[in-house]
């Protein structure tokens, strides 16, 4: 077990490096030269020499990496030049809201997936699992984005009930856990929950319908088992494949919310990105992507870490 | 003849009469048209497709031409069956015009995937040893990127466009192809038939369009027409965001992006280029759902 | 019947009738064996661990062997689907694959293979007909003569033409595929068949059909088998030699009836006792063979049998058999001390007895 650990932290480490190279390479794929990514095209000469020279574009591009990823790792992802702050700060206050917006959006999608899917399993061929199979149907069909509008037509301006923009009164981007922030947070929850729920639906209720085909069931049942008992078995069983698949539906769900958050005007990373794209700000194009794919990485981390723990195949051996 | 154990031919009785053989291909068809879910969804984008691609003929106005005094009219007024968006053009002109960029900048990344990653997947599952090591290990980068966030970062990174989109599209959708071509290969490539194909001398060339394309496709096409309803949401998306077409092109998502202003004005005009790219989605995801179980009733 | 026997195919020895068609010298297959990162030392699988035989022309040799034994592995660095570690073989008198020897593609040629599971071995996507005639048609013949060659064949193997030609594998059963199977090796007109299996997976009924049929095509076509199966009983119907495998190496090799009569070896005696014997007289009142076979990654020093031999003695685990002529009938050979008046083991005798 303590080597599977090792092994899979190991194996972590080149996924992880080639993330920052492919984030690197993002500047080069960028049209014109590397450096309108840090000074503006109208620069005079001798900044522009000064700047070369100070970020290390003189240099050999293996070598510009290696300075790049030494930066970064210290925590300097350089400046923004649509505002002039520092990338780092920007990115964090705006990973931190995303992470808000997609950890309520998973929590929600994941425990729905859960509860509809067990049941369409346990009901099979009832009208509750043809709901279910509708549902999980649309939820992996919706353009969320899409979703987003009609929501906020349903419940905003048709209803009145919930705030259509921003993460707080006033369009504040801090986050405060008052009953004013949270009827912002519920529409964009929503509406990105939608995306792991009908992949979540739709693998718990393939497992259960399978598992209680499955003679170990049958042969619980014969010994007079209680349904809890037998529901502890399935969801024993069950556990580690919904944890997989829930920990890739979270990642997508963070690729996700960058056109919810466009949707909504939620001050995260996808509307980071939506500057930083529109406005050639590629030192934060950089940035926001190599902070949201390290979360990636870290999450498929804790998920392969998680899984084998919770397997009861696993903790035998 | 013999004077061995008798040795009587196997037939049963029942086929004096040769029955029809059937291809698999055939089989898996006409387990197609007996699925009542394949007929409507394969109806529905026959009517998109139809009336995308023939939108220049059927269209009742130019889907350019704007009108300031006519704008966001309501659904059913006179001369816009679907009203007008903010500009005053015609919606259902604009509509039926979009489709044709929708779908193409939703199908084409897939074929190109499906193309690119079959032939990836084949040489590393065929070949496998150091070569395959290296091709997935590659692919791994990809997978540490959440399909959005890497179409998004790829084609803001190459700049806003159409072209831009579709690589940023096809980068996203060729490693998950390479890897379901590369596992069905490495599947094939153990089976006996192959090692029978082997020992009559035949190129591995050959044996490869003869003996392991034919089986590998079916899976990969199963796959890849799944990626068709996730590749129309990317692609509108994209557009959406403002990194794909460009206005004044029709396209829904596109339209979708210029039309949100409007949602406070006439609401149900701005969900309509959604609610296609909706249907087309599900259309997709309910055909690929039965191909999916068409052919999986023989291996 | 209604299928008009091909005319019999002209045999184009190259050495005299007596040489034996193949002759296999010390074939070695180690399979490596992937240990840990933090394990130093690579291991190996002794697959099959210098195995030498010959097969004498127009005859049947059947492999023996519990499953993992190396009879299958065997087959394919024969069938050269796999690549030999070490070992050289000869095919009627030409060295394969050698300087002036017998070229790789014509050996292949000259040898076909029948796989165990009838199914996995025809591709799924294209007929029956198709896949008799893709091989000649690899080999240029036109598409209008392969085809024609393949209902000819098919007719032999006792499949109806104009019914089965244009079938998929699926609408047919185990025994009519393993026909099918049959026809493409006899697409080439080879010289040795090897029958990895061929009939294991088939019901006895159909199982006996298909052997008589493979009787017939011997007789007629000149053929020499290798026949590789588990079923001792199948082995002694359609076999006139026999080789006994244990752990990748040959133990006991010779004529069927010697073999099945007066065994020498041990584990062959062990082996056959297993199988139910149709004589009530010769019942055993005990499985002589116990256990699992050992480990291949370390097999014992010595005798690779001794920890299941009843015989064993110190002398098994100091000394490596060698496969040694019986007494009286030099084409029996057994590797065992008890054969061997000169090992030093107490139990052999100057003659033993089976």
């Amino acid at each position: 077990m303590f080597a599977y650990l090792i092994k899979r932290l190991i194996y972590a480490i080149p996924i992880a490096l080639s993330v920052t190279v492919v984030s690197f390479v993002l500047v080069y794929l960028a049209p014109g030269d590397p450096l309108n990514a840090i000074a503006p095209a109208d620069a005079p000469e001798e900044v522009i020499v000064a700047l070369k020279s100070a970020y290390g574009l003189d240099k050999p591009v293996p070598v510009q990496y290696g300075l790049w990823l030494m930066r970064a790792v210290q925590g300097d992802l350089g400046t923004s030049i649509a505002s002039g702050r520092a990338v780092t700060a920007e990115v964090l206050s705006a990973v931190s809201n995303t992470l808000l917006l997609a950890g309520m959006a998973a929590l929600g999608g994941v425990l729905v997936g859960c509860v509809l899917g067990a049941l369409a399993g346990y009901r099979h061929g009832t009208w509750i699992d043809r709901v279910a199979t509708v549902i999980s149907v649309i939820g992996v069909s919706i353009p969320h984005y899409w979703l987003g509008l009609v929501l906020t037509i349903l419940f905003s301006i048709w209803l009145p009930w919930f705030p259509a923009m921003g993460a707080g009164p006033g369009g504040s981007s801090e986050w405060l856990w008052d009953a004013e922030h949270l009827r912002h947070l519920v529409l964009p929850a929503l509406t990105l929950s939608v995306i792991p729920m009908g992949i979540i639906t739709r693998t718990v209720r393939a497992l259960v319908a399978d598992m209680l085909e499955q003679e170990f069931v049958t042969a619980l049942r014969a010994r007079g088992l209680s349904g809890i008992a037998i529901f502890r078995h399935i969801a024993k069983n069950t556990a580690p494949t919904v944890l997989a698949v829930a920990g890739l539906q979270i990642g997508y769900l963070m690729g996700g919310s960058i056109l919810v958050e466009t949707v909504f005007a939620w001050p995260g990373t996808g509307f980071l990105l939506n500057t930083a794209i529109f406005q050639r700000d590629i030192p934060l194009l950089q940035g926001t992507i190599l902070v949201l794919c390290m979360f990636f990485v870290v999450l498929n981390l804790l998920v392969d870490i998680l899984q084998p723990l919770i397997d009861p195949r696993m903790g035998r051996s | 003849m013999s004077t061995t154990l008798e040795l009587s031919l196997p037939t049963p009785a029942a086929s004096a009469t040769p029955a029809p053989s059937r291809s698999y291909w055939r089989v898996v068809g006409r387990q197609l048209r007996r699925d009542p879910m394949a007929l409507a969804a394969g109806l529905v984008l026959l009517l998109i497709v139809g009336a995308a691609v023939l939108a220049p003929w059927l269209a009742p106005a130019d889907p350019y031409k704007a009108s300031m005094l006519k704008r966001l009219l309501p659904i059913g007024s006179p001369g816009f069956l679907l009203g007008s968006d903010e500009l005053g053009r015609d919606m259902l002109s604009r509509l039926m015009h979009g489709g044709r960029l929708s779908l193409l900048m939703g199908v084409v990344p897939v074929l190109a995937a499906f193309g690119i990653g079959t032939a990836i997947g084949l040489l590393a599952g065929y070949v496998g040893g150091r070569l395959n090591m290296v091709i997935m290990r590659v692919l791994d980068v990809f997978y540490a990127f959440p399909s959005v966030l890497l179409a998004v970062a790829i084609s803001g990174a190459l700049g806003p466009g159409m072209s831009n989109s579709l690589i940023a599209l096809t980068l996203v959708f060729v490693p998950q192809v390479v890897r379901v071509a590369e596992s069905v290969t490495t599947q094939v490539r153990q089976l006996d038939y192959i090692e029978a194909a082997r020992m009559s001398g035949a190129s591995a060339f050959s044996i490869i369009r003869v003996h392991v394309l034919g089986n590998v496709l079916g899976p990969v096409f199963v796959y890849a027409t799944g990626l068709l309803s996730v590749s129309m949401i990317l692609a509108s998306g994209l557009s959406f965001l403002g990194l794909g077409v460009k206005p004044p092109e029709p396209e829904w998502g596109l339209m979708l992006n210029t039309l949100r202003s409007a949602i406070y004005v006439n609401p149900w005009i701005a969900a309509l280029p959604g609610a296609l790219i909706f249907i087309t989605s599900i259309a997709f995801n309910l055909l690929a759902d039965s191909v999916r179980s068409a052919m999986d009733i023989r291996r | 019947m209604n299928s008009a026997p091909l005319p019999p195919s002209p045999v184009h020895d190259r050495g005299s009738p007596a040489q034996p068609l193949l002759v296999v010298r010390d074939l070695k297959k180690h399979f490596p064996v992937r240990g840990g990162p933090l394990e130093r030392t690579k291991k190996f699988v002794h697959a099959v661990d210098g195995v030498s035989f010959s097969v004498p022309k127009g005859k049947t040799l059947g492999i023996v062997g519990e499953s993992g034994c190396g009879k299958s592995t065997t087959a394919r660095l024969i069938a050269r689907l796999m690549q030999a570690d070490s070992g050289s073989m000869v095919f009627d008198g030409e060295g394969v694959d050698e300087f002036g020897g017998i070229r790789l593609k014509e050996f292949r040629r000259n040898l076909q293979m029948v796989f165990q599971d009838s199914f996995a071995s025809l591709n799924p996507r294209l007929t029956i007909a198709e896949t008799i005639a893709y091989g000649p048609r690899v080999h240029g013949m036109p598409a209008a003569e392969a085809k024609r060659q393949a209902h000819d064949l098919l007719a032999r193997v006792g499949l109806a033409p104009a019914q089965f030609a244009s079938r998929y594998p699926h609408e047919l059963s185990g025994g009519q595929r393993q026909r099918v199977n049959i026809a493409r090796a006899l697409a080439f007109d080879p010289r040795l068949v090897i029958l990895d299996e061929a009939v294991a997976a088939l019901d006895k009924s159909v199982q006996a059909q298909v052997l008589n049929l493979l009787q017939e095509l011997k007789a007629e076509r000149q053929l020499t088998y290798l026949f590789i199966s588990h079923d001792l009983h199948v082995v002694h119907y359609i076999s006139d030699y026999v080789m006994v495998m244990y752990l990748g190496q040959v133990v006991e090799t010779g004529p069927v009836e010697r073999i099945y009569g007066q065994a020498a070896h041990p584990y062959t005696r062990a082996l056959l006792s297993a199988v139910p014997s149709m004589d009530p007289d010769r019942r055993t009142e005990s499985s002589p063979l116990a256990g699992d076979p050992p480990n291949p990654i370390n097999p014992p020093s010595g005798c690779r049998f001794r920890d299941r031999c009843p015989h064993a003695h110190p002398v098994c685990e100091a000394r490596t058999p060698a496969l040694i002529g019986i007494a009286g009938e030099p084409a029996h050979q057994a590797a065992c001390h008890l054969n061997d008046p000169a090992s030093g083991h107490p139990g052999a005798l100057p003659e033993t007895q089976a």
